[in-house]
């Protein structure tokens, strides 16, 4: 005990108890940030969940002037715009990173890596401005007519087309979670072992056979992973939907139809919300999307976590 | 089938020229120097430009880096060289998890916490929302990079009797200065081009903003307010903010992606 104390003190007079004490601060600060996030949410938002319960989650109408409020839109808008950027993304993400790690030389697949890398550091406001002055017109002349043509007898595809749909916001959603796919399905496909590819090589398999049957679904936790990566960040995206998804309430079968999500309507009606309720029921619209990003990003990292001690027991 | 994976692959990289050469060719085009030295005209007239909204996106910035910094380097000094084991799980833990939050929910918390209480947006306020999502890469990049410097040196340095704070201080920061310089570098880029985080904390501004108490105007927010404007004059501005931001975001990254790939201490991201 004596010794224990005369090590402290010794520890103190030398200023590393000070250290710790310090870095410590530092770790409870930021626990203390996420609690408090938590909090402020959850004690902000009673109001709404006061009135409206879990019908909350249920109610289609948003009509802030007769204190009505809603949240179906807004989740089947998130939910399907990103559907429709996973659609897209995947595929071509996943093909990429196939490319990139199967059959690039080093050289030129470090290149792309980068290139790729970059795209994801673009703001979500540069999509978007891209998104109503690029892609809008781009969907309007070579997108929206043969889909229309082809699919035009499904509930889906129907209806007039102004540009600004859910599906333009899933497009421009599909191309910002791109990199994520690329970047962490190459690397999760990179750490597969040699020895998995050589053998079925040696028994006689081709390339792609190797590639299709052995390879990847050696990797296919990490790729999940990575989708679910990518998921998370197309729930929360705010900026780049916001400008092209329409602002519309109402609820449309149609993709051509102008929606709305729930990161939009907090981005839109945020500094308009006039009276408490309002507040309170944007910002548990909040806590909605937080909850489920939260719970899509520990499902993401489980998967992506487990693959790379695995290749790393393995190799 | 093998070959069609490549053609996804040039795909994704030419919609990456894409994007840059439209932007290059129709905001270098937009671009003057009245844009760096004005204030944003009156609705109605042409010309004008973004000089607030560049001074209030660095002050906004710095205050987050101010604020996010400290907290985010510390705490990596905690989980690299002090967590007992319960302590670094739950820390890192709630790191991710903090890291995982949506940024326009970032927003909310910070509305709720600062302005709600001050009754007024503020530059302080968005500086505190930033500040919030620079804490967890703050963290794990300095995490990282201090784990990366070889024990050897801690070693040698503890056993000519320096305490541990001094090793550190002297010995294994120094060691690893670069990748966590770098490392808020690229965390830097990721906030600056932040918009939805600034809608409702640091508002906007058309007018100089003194002191950091006061709506402040940054550039995303200026580049969506005029993207979704009806004028003409305002979408030509909005493509020359969006060129500088994302020369400046770029180039953020390929720089600090250069220096971490020469640094011989290659910590990962």
């Amino acid at each position: 005990m004596a010794a224990r104390v005369q090590a402290f003190t010794r520890r103190l007079l030398s200023g590393d108890e000070v250290t710790r004490f310090i870095v410590t601060l530092a770790g409870l600060a930021i626990l203390t940030v996420t609690a408090a996030l938590v909090f402020e949410l959850w004690s902000n938002s009673n109001l709404a969940r006061e009135k409206f319960g879990w019908g909350f989650l249920t109610g289609s109408t948003w009509d802030p002037n007769a204190g009505e409020f809603g949240a179906l839109p807004f989740i089947v808008g998130t939910a399907t715009t990103s559907l429709i950027s996973l659609v897209i993304a995947v595929p071509a993400g996943v093909g990429a990173a196939i490319f990139l790690a199967e059959l690039a030389p080093r050289r030129v697949s470090d290149a792309l890596t980068f290139c790729i890398e970059l795209l994801a550091a673009v703001p979500s406001v540069v999509y978007g401005l891209l998104g109503v002055f690029v892609l809008v017109p781009i969907m309007k002349s070579v997108v929206e007519p043969p889909l229309r043509a082809v699919l035009g007898w499904t509930p889906l595809f129907s209806g007039p087309f102004y540009g600004v749909s859910v599906l333009t916001a899933g497009v421009v959603l599909a191309v910002m979670i791109l990199p994520f796919i690329v970047s962490v399905s190459r690397q999760v496909l990179i750490a597969v072992p040699v020895e998995q590819r050589e053998a079925a090589l040696a028994l006689g398999a081709t390339r792609w056979e190797t590639t299709w049957r052995v390879v990847l679904p050696f990797a296919k936790r990490g790729i999940y992973g990575s989708i679910f990566l990518a998921l998370a960040r197309a729930l929360g995206e705010t900026m780049a939907v916001t400008m092209v998804i329409g602002n519309s309430t109402q609820l449309k079968a149609s993709l051509f139809a102008p929606g709305y999500s729930i990161a939009a309507v907090i981005a839109n009606e945020f500094t308009e919300a006039t009276d408490d309720l309002y507040l309170h029921a944007l910002i548990q619209l909040g806590l909605v999307l937080f909850a489920v990003t939260i719970i899509i990003n520990g499902l993401a990292r489980l998967l992506v976590a487990g693959t790379t001690r695995r290749s790393d027991a393995v190799a | 089938m093998l070959g069609a994976t490549g053609i996804c692959a040039a795909g994704i990289a030419s919609v990456l020229l894409f994007i840059l050469g439209y932007l290059v060719i129709n905001g270098a085009s937009s671009l003057s120097l009245s844009f760096f030295t004005q204030l944003p005209a009156p609705v109605g007239e042409l010309g004008g430009g973004m000089a607030n909204a560049i001074v209030g996106s660095g002050k906004i910035l710095g205050l987050a880096v101010l604020f996010g910094v400290p907290i985010g380097f510390l705490g990596g000094v905690y989980l690299a060289e002090y967590a007992s084991p319960v302590g670094a799980f739950v820390v890192r833990y709630v790191t991710d998890l903090l890291n995982g939050v949506p940024s326009i929910v970032i927003g909310i918390f910070a509305y709720s916490l600062i302005v709600l209480n001050a009754k007024h947006f503020s530059a302080f306020a968005g500086g505190v929302a930033l500040g919030i999502m620079m804490i967890p890469i703050s963290v794990r990049s300095t995490e990282e990079f201090l784990r990366a410097v070889p024990n050897g040196l801690r070693e040698a340095a503890l056993a000519l009797g320096a305490p541990k704070w001094r090793v550190l201080a002297t010995v294994v920061v120094p060691a690893a200065r670069d990748g966590i310089v770098t490392g808020i570098l690229l965390n830097l880029a990721r906030v600056a081009g932040e918009t939805a985080p600034l809608l409702f904390t640091a508002f906007s501004n058309r007018y100089w903003s003194s002191g950091i108490d006061q709506p402040t105007a940054s550039l995303p927010v200026m580049i969506y307010t005029y993207a979704i404007s009806p004028y003409e004059d305002w979408h030509r501005q909005a493509w020359a903010a969006a060129f500088v931001l994302l020369m400046l975001v770029l180039g953020m990254n390929i720089i600090s992606k250069v220096v971490l790939m020469r640094s011989p201490l290659r910590g990962g991201r």
